[in-house]
């Protein structure tokens, strides 16, 4: 490849910035059709019952109503589930959780059909509530009845509360302990957290003239809709069109289905399109959240500060469904021990059904609540031995030739960059000598406070078209949804890139199940990466039909040809002897050849575990990888009245591989560090008995001005690894996920105050305050 | 549902005349009966900002504002600010720093710039930080968004 980048590593404003200042870009609340029905839910009122029957008389001869479904519209087999097929569009025979959807109607306005969904009668027979994952595990009481028979995607070992457990083990942990001179055990506790994305979820389903469903909906991946919409009606995916309107942000939250099966079964049943767009409330009550871990962490450590052996016993609480849980779990404890090397590892844990609102994927997929654990105890170790915790750190990290637990090959590792650009910009060495980059106010106290991390960006299917239209420019077909990061610019970027052309050449179409090549999801940090390499395959085949007309054109070998800057083909040295897109375009239409069209779509499949290093039960995703890494420092001060903490300053280093674009990476690592911030300190879902008790934004706080510090410092590291598109590899997760570790890290140096439990709020550590006095 | 009121308003400009239930919310009469979508519904309880628009001049949170309120009084929305100096100068900016991502609360966002800049042409980073702490966004972090707001004010000094 050329030195020379013309779209790579651009500050490329986002394509679509223009429409979005301008308030032209149509989310799902903002489509209109004519003579559309506007849907709305029931909730349930109880944690645990068993629904004996419906009465829909008085809703059904409310004025305006044309439709209603209940679980009885959804046939038995019809389950959904990304790893066990365990629940229906609607409640079906039991409700499982308060704010569970009961019912839906479909009306002229939403205003009736709120009314009327109100309307229905609903003869409830309750059960015990289990609210705790101690409690499921402990009761006879099963919230789902015959689990084990399920369909599942992985070995689950399900059994009665018990919704899966996985297991991954290298080495001897016992031998490991032995060799030990000092071992820490220590119990951590995280919250349920909530995406809150400023939209809220919605669906629009119109039925077509040929009785085709047309989805749209607030989504993360148009083809996983489709999927579940198919399965929770039980009708082929040839009869389901799933298309994208731009997305109000999407951290998790809007991968897996929320409303989609739901407005699907009303437009079939009232026979016309319908729309549902949910409440903040509702959003909050029924959508999912980020799982509360309990997790137990034991570490053994030489005297002089070599890692020999971790042991990671986690508790996840699933509430009512599956969901992505599964994958969390499994995916948290292949991040439990660390990108560290420890020659004896434990990470195991169960997953528990409750009676709450089910928990699911969240940006950081359980890495967040595990390194958590991992780099507080880190700190702890440290002050233990008497060692700076980041050389600490330096000691162990993975380097070289080292792998990820498991046994996986790092094809870049940029993980030691990481951790000394961030402890250089911040001062670390200075202060911990003595020196504070800042005075403490007073009645403050001021520290700084350090944790890393590795995190996967590879994983599932990914496919790419590149087409070249007759005057030479190409349109590039993906399937991936831009959720605001930013893909669609940066997939565009790379695609320019490997034509040599204009950005203003690239054509982005958006995601349409009909006409778009696969894509598993935005998520996971994996578009970059996944969808970014596909186009590059997409672009290198549309290269070599170029070369191939360009060679008939020039009368020369194609093998002595080379794409140019600005669009052509040219004889490798002699660039004056060339042909533009612009002829080989219209020669390729009307002469010969044929229209150039280049795909390409791969499969991640690089196994997670290598048997000769790792063991593994209950394995979610057998293939996953390609590590990105990331560093941060805070910079905290603690109020010694209040006991609140602020974090004033924040270094983030991003090992990216590449920066496609900086100034977009730049926009994931701030957001990921204020989202993290907000983890750390202000956020927590609140149940008050089985009922959410701040399901608004009045009572649930997230990050304002106020609490992100402006002082936040991206610093991208590049690494370019191999096999990533142009080097590059994910940003989306990393940036977020050490820092509740961080900030505990240094609200501990700055007050003495050791923490076990998020979210670290001012009461929490005033009275780690007063109980050290 | 006959508690209509008869409402005459002037949106971007243009003179509107609406019967609307007295309960009805400028945001519900500006996405549904006009079908200015551009001031977007986040939590509907005017916490989030992401339905701010101007009012006489006056940025509001139209989830909260009654359409039977607004008699004879002027809406701007973003779909008719791009005349106005200081929208047009802060969309921008907004543009050059990446101080948006997914979009949802931008429009939110640049009236509660806009009004800031009217009680400060040269805002502090903490100024806007106070100015603008009742919009939120879940996105990028406010940074940018910070940076964008200062660029602007500094292009529109006279």
């Amino acid at each position: 490849m050329s030195a020379l980048f013309e779209s790579v590593g651009r500050r490329v404003p986002r394509i679509e910035s223009r429409e979005k200042v301008e308030g032209r870009s149509q989310y799902i609340a903002d489509l209109y059709r004519p003579g559309m029905l506007h849907g709305a839910i029931l909730q349930s009122p109880f944690p645990h019952a068993r629904i004996r029957s419906y009465d829909l008389t008085e809703a059904l001869a409310m004025p305006g109503v044309h439709a209603i479904v209940t679980g009885d519209d959804f046939a038995e087999p019809n389950r959904m589930g990304a790893f066990i097929k365990d629940e229906h569009a609607l409640a079906k025979g039991k409700v499982r959780y308060v704010g569970e959807s009961v019912a839906a109607v479909a009306a002229d306005t939403e205003a009736i059909a709120r009314a009327a969904a109100q309307a229905i009668l609903v003869d409830y027979e309750e059960l015990p509530a289990l609210l705790t994952p101690e409690e499921a595990l402990a009761s006879g009481v099963h919230i789902h009845d015959g689990v084990e028979r399920y369909f599942k995607v992985f070995d689950a070992g399900s059994q009665g509360n018990l919704c899966s457990r996985t297991e991954f083990s290298e080495g001897d942990i016992e031998r490991g302990f032995g060799e030990s001179d000092l071992v820490f055990e220590h119990h951590f506790e995280t919250q349920a957290q909530a995406h809150v994305a400023i939209e809220p979820c919605g669906a629009l389903v119109e039925v077509d003239p040929q009785g085709r469903l047309t989805v749209w909906s607030a989504n993360q991946s148009v083809f996983r809709v489709q999927a579940c919409v198919a399965e929770a009606l039980g009708i082929p995916m040839t009869r389901v069109r799933c298309l994208t309107p731009r997305i109000g942000g999407a951290f998790g939250n809007k991968m897996e289905p929320h409303v989609q099966p739901i407005a699907a079964a009303l437009a079939l049943k009232a026979k016309r399109t319908v729309k549902m767009i949910l409440t903040r409330e509702e959003d909050f009550e029924m959508v999912r959240a980020r799982h509360p871990f309990k997790i137990r962490i034991k570490t053994g450590v030489r005297r002089d500060g070599t890692f020999i052996a971790r042991e990671v016993e986690v508790l996840l609480d699933c509430g009512a469904f599956a969901d992505d849980s599964p994958g969390v779990l499994g995916f948290g404890l292949l991040c439990a021990r660390g990108p560290y090397r420890f020659p004896h590892v434990r990470c195991h844990g169960r997953l528990v059904y409750t009676n709450k609102l089910r928990f699911g994927a969240f940006r950081g997929f359980g890495n967040p609540q595990v390194s958590f654990a991992g780099e507080s105890q880190i700190d702890d170790i440290a002050e233990k031995l008497g060692m700076d915790p980041i050389e600490l750190r330096l000691k162990n990290i993975l380097r070289g030739d080292d792998r990820s637990l498991g046994g996986q090959m790092l094809f870049s590792n940029g993980l030691k960059d990481c951790v000394e650009r961030a402890r250089d910009a911040s001062g670390w060495v200075q202060w911990t000598n003595g020196g504070a980059p800042a005075p403490s106010a007073p009645g403050k106290k001021r520290a700084l406070g350090f944790a890393l991390c590795g995190h996967i960006s590879g994983l599932l299917a990914s496919g790419a078209i590149v087409r070249m239209l007759e005057d030479g420019t190409v349109v590039l077909n993906v399937g991936a949804n831009d959720i605001g990061q930013g893909s669609d610019t940066v997939l565009s970027q790379i695609c320019a890139e490997a034509l040599k052309i204009p950005l203003e050449n690239v054509a982005f179409v958006s995601p349409d199940t009909d006409g778009s090549p696969f894509n598993w999801g935005t998520t996971a940090s994996r578009v970059t990466f996944m969808t970014g390499r596909a186009v590059v395959g997409a672009a290198a085949e549309v290269e070599k039909q170029l070369k191939q007309q360009a060679s008939e054109m020039l009368e020369c070998s194609a093998e002595d040809l080379e794409l140019v800057a600005g669009g052509a083909v040219a004889v490798k040295g002699v660039p004056e002897k060339k042909v533009g897109f612009f002829e080989i375009a219209k020669r390729s239409h009307w002469f010969a050849g044929g229209p150039i069209i280049g795909s390409h779509s791969w499969v991640y499949d690089r196994p997670t575990i290598d048997p000769k290093r790792a063991a593994a039960i209950g394995l979610p995703f057998p293939r996953i990888g390609a590590y990105s890494f990331s560093a941060t420092m805070v910079d905290v001060e603690v109020d010694e009245v209040t006991g609140a903490a602020e974090v004033k300053r924040a270094w983030s280093a991003c090992d990216v591989g590449r920066a496609i674009n900086p100034l977009l990476v730049e926009g994931q690592i701030e957001g990921g560090v204020a989202q993290g911030i907000g983890f750390a300190l202000v956020e927590e879902m609140v149940w008050d008995g089985a009922r959410l008790a701040n399901p608004t934004l009045m009572d649930y706080k997230i990050p304002t001005t106020r609490e992100v510090p402006y002082e936040l410092h991206p610093i991208i590291v590049e690494s370019h690894d191999a096999d990533g598109p142009f080097g590059a590899k994910g940003v989306g997760e990393v940036c977020l996920v050490p820092v509740p570790a961080a900030v505990r890290n240094a609200v501990k140096r700055a007050t003495g105050v050791r923490l076990f439990k998020l979210p670290l709020t001012a009461e929490r550590i005033l009275r780690g305050m007063l109980g050290k006095n | 549902m006959s508690d209509t009121l008869h409402v005459k308003i002037k949106v971007n400009d243009s003179p509107v005349a609406l019967d609307v239930p007295l309960t009805e919310t400028l945001l519900t009469s500006l996405r549904d009966r006009l079908q200015l979508t551009g001031a977007k519904r986040g939590c509907n309880q005017g916490v989030c900002g992401a339905c701010t628009v101007m009012l006489d001049g006056v940025a509001v949170r139209a989830c909260l504002s009654l359409t039977a309120n607004c008699e004879g009084q002027s809406v701007l929305t973003i779909e008719g600010a791009g005349t106005d100096r200081s929208i047009a100068a802060l969309q921008e900016a907004f543009i050059e720093a990446a101080a948006l991502q997914c979009g949802y609360c931008t429009p939110g966002q640049l009236f509660a710039a806009r009004a800031l800049l009217e009680q400060n042409a040269s805002p502090s980073v903490e100024d806007v930080q106070k100015g603008m702490s009742g919009n939120l966004c879940r996105c990028t972090g406010y940074n940018k968004i910070i940076d964008a707001v200062r660029t602007a004010a500094q292009r529109l000094q006279p």
